[in-house]
């Protein structure tokens, strides 16, 4: 680009300034002509005139500059005349003066940065959640109605979908569930006897594990993993079927895509979380009865033994009995946010991110609110 | 206005694009000439945007060259891509706009990629070329999403000619637009090539714009390109081109262009 120049002369001729131009009139010489051209001074009322003789090459950038300045000097009371502009070149600025002088388009707001802005996000924010709470309170009422309907009447049931859901949210997600309850019960085996090691209690590693991960930590893994990978699918392959307006065809077939989308994903869901809840419990136990045996010296059935002793029996209940509350929350939010998308794909990545969020904070909410219910029932 | 003396901006030469076991070129070769305007036409999977997506480097060919400038495209560095890229623009089929930018970010950003300018500047020269392409003035704050297809279309082109490129592609301009649209869009072609000395290289499947537009045009059959005049081409006797033009379409498009009558009239017309 350093072949490329352009020229700005002005001088005083016969009572009338002369502005002459030459040279290269291109995008790549906009810069500094347009700080040269800013810095022109012309006292008003007078005759200006814009020669273009030298001008070789011009293209709309540099066509905007001439035009430019043309107008401002006209309103600053000036007489302007054109002259000179090669034929070839003429088009060019007529074309960018059909275009009109235009006022730029104004960007978009940043951010608030005012005390009163920040008032004002934490009220659209607050009002957001509840518009967002009712809508989503709404589609609950459609999901359990279709459902109940279905339940009603098993044979329009899709079974086919339902199990393609089973194996895609469930079977697919085992080796996952299995490492990362693994991995969990090691690391909790660990902590616990590096713990109660000093009290002289080591083999009470095997209550905290059996405690730990039975009621709270198998169900919340298992479902924190099937937020992330299921939840977040159910919204991008809704949404994206929104986008391609899949949804509406399906409507005017006669179809409801509550029927045909939601019941199955949220049955299919409801069935496979209780199961890998109790798969993630068992390979939970294995890992930190492996640690307890490397670390402390535990062998298995010494575990399993201490195991029996120190649980109650609805330990082992607790933590599946709210596995299907998490489906259920998990399978409902996933839907419904691809049932938010609007027709852009932009608002798929959006919603599919905000459905994962969603999701893991309302089962962890759930988590507490069962807590204190067992609390009061004192179980 | 074909001038057979001026030089090609693009040589294909011998190109063989293949996808699986489908081939979809086979031994092509074209030439588009500085200035003019090149409309490709073909059959469904024919290969028309294939063969625009090889010449912008989207696609890699299996065999054949392709040059663009007098430059290979297929076998340059990073650095001297850049400096091709900055000479053509694209407009791709429904636009192609970033969807998290207004219109006017969306021009500026090819102008704040290459060029260090001062803001305001970028902002008039968005707010020029909103205004070239015939979009209302206040096109520029809004969101892709807040525009309809055509509007997209335009803005789409604006962006193309952020650096006021030598050559544009064009992917089905008038593709699902209103035939008062589309014709609007012909001539807003038209009336940039003739200021800007665009080289254009056009995608469709509109007869009417190829009427109204092109100097010359590509068809592709049987793998390969025929390329000539609309005269040459309604002369040839290869059945595909000849159901092409000689088809009712065809020859309704050929009428209203003989006619000489303005498409924009014809056509608001044509429903009473």
């Amino acid at each position: 680009m350093a072949s490329v120049a352009a020229t700005l002369t002005q001088f005083e001729e016969s009572g009338s300034f002369v502005v002459a131009a030459a040279g290269e009139w291109l995008v790549a010489t906009a810069a500094e002509l347009d700080r040269r051209l800013r810095a022109l001074k012309v006292p008003s009322g007078k005759r200006v005139v814009l020669d273009l003789a030298g001008i070789d090459r011009l293209d709309s950038a540099g066509a905007w500059l001439l035009l430019r300045t043309e107008h401002d000097l006209t309103t600053r009371g000036n007489t302007v005349d054109i002259r000179n502009l090669r034929s070839n070149l003429a088009p060019l600025l007529e074309q960018v003066r059909a275009g009109g002088i235009v006022s730029p388009a104004p960007h978009p707001r940043p951010a608030h940065h005012t005390i009163i802005g920040f008032l004002a996000r934490i009220g659209e924010i607050s009002i957001e959640i509840v518009v967002r709470a009712y809508a989503i309170l709404g589609f609950f009422g459609a999901v359990c109605e279709t459902a109940a309907a279905l339940l009603l009447h098993p044979r329009r049931l899709r079974m086919t979908a339902l199990i393609v859901q089973v194996e895609q949210t469930g079977v697919n997600a085992l080796p996952i569930v299995g490492l990362l309850s693994f991995l969990i019960g090691v690391v909790l085996a660990y902590q616990g006897a590096d713990q109660l090691r000093r009290f002289g209690a080591e083999i009470y590693t095997v209550n905290l594990l059996g405690a730990g991960i039975l009621r709270e930590l198998g169900v919340l893994m298992a479902a924190i993993i099937i937020a992330g990978r299921s939840g977040s699918a159910f919204t991008a392959q809704i949404g994206t079927m929104r986008v391609n307006e899949e949804i509406d065809a399906m409507r005017t077939i006669g179809l409801d895509p509550v029927e045909v989308l939601v019941v199955p994903r949220l049955f299919g869901l409801v069935l496979t979380l209780p199961m890998l809840t109790l798969y993630a419990n068992i390979i939970g136990l294995v890992g930190g009865s492996f640690m307890a045996w490397a670390s402390l010296g535990v062998s298995p059935p010494q575990f399993l033994r201490q195991l029996e002793y120190s649980l109650y029996p609805w330990t082992f209940w607790i933590g599946l009995l709210k596995s299907p509350f998490f489906a259920f929350i998990i399978a409902l939010i996933g839907c419904f946010e691809g049932f938010q998308v609007a027709r852009s794909a932009e608002s798929v990545g959006r919603l599919t991110t905000l459905s994962v969020v969603e999701a893991i904070f309302l089962v962890i909410v759930a988590d507490a609110g069962f807590s204190v219910f067992f609390s009061i029932l004192q179980i | 206005m074909s001038d057979n003396l001026a030089e090609p901006v693009i040589r294909v030469r011998g190109l063989v694009n293949r996808f699986g076991s489908e081939t979809v070129h086979d031994g092509l070769d074209l030439d588009v000439i500085r200035g003019e305007v090149i409309g490709i036409v073909g059959g469904s999977g024919s290969g028309k945007s294939v063969l625009l997506r090889t010449i912008v480097g989207l696609n890699r060919p299996v065999e054949g060259i392709v040059e663009v400038f007098g430059r290979d495209v297929l076998r340059m560095s990073g650095s001297q891509r850049r400096q091709i890229e900055n000479r053509w623009g694209v407009l791709f089929q429904d636009g192609a706009l970033f969807s998290s930018l207004t219109v006017a970010q969306n021009i500026e950003v090819p102008l704040k990629e290459y060029y260090d300018m001062p803001l305001r500047l970028m902002d008039e020269i968005s707010a020029v070329k909103v205004g070239m392409v015939g979009l209302p003035e206040d096109a520029g704050e809004k969101y892709p999403a807040q525009l309809s297809g055509g509007m997209r279309k335009r803005a789409g082109l604006a962006r193309a000619l952020a650096l006021d490129p030598e050559i544009v592609f064009l992917d089905e301009p008038t593709a699902g637009l209103d035939p008062i649209a589309a014709g609007a869009f012909d001539e807003l072609i038209r009336d940039l090539k003739a200021s800007l000395g665009l080289t254009v290289f056009m995608v469709t499947h509109d007869l009417d714009t190829l009427f109204a537009v092109c100097d010359r045009v590509a068809v592709l059959v049987d793998k390969k390109v025929r390329i000539g005049t609309l005269d040459q081409l309604l002369k040839d006797n290869h059945p595909w081109i000849h159901s092409y033009f000689h088809g009712p379409r065809g020859r309704v498009a050929r009428l209203s262009q003989a006619g000489a009558v303005t498409r924009p009239e014809t056509s608001s017309v044509a429903p009473a």
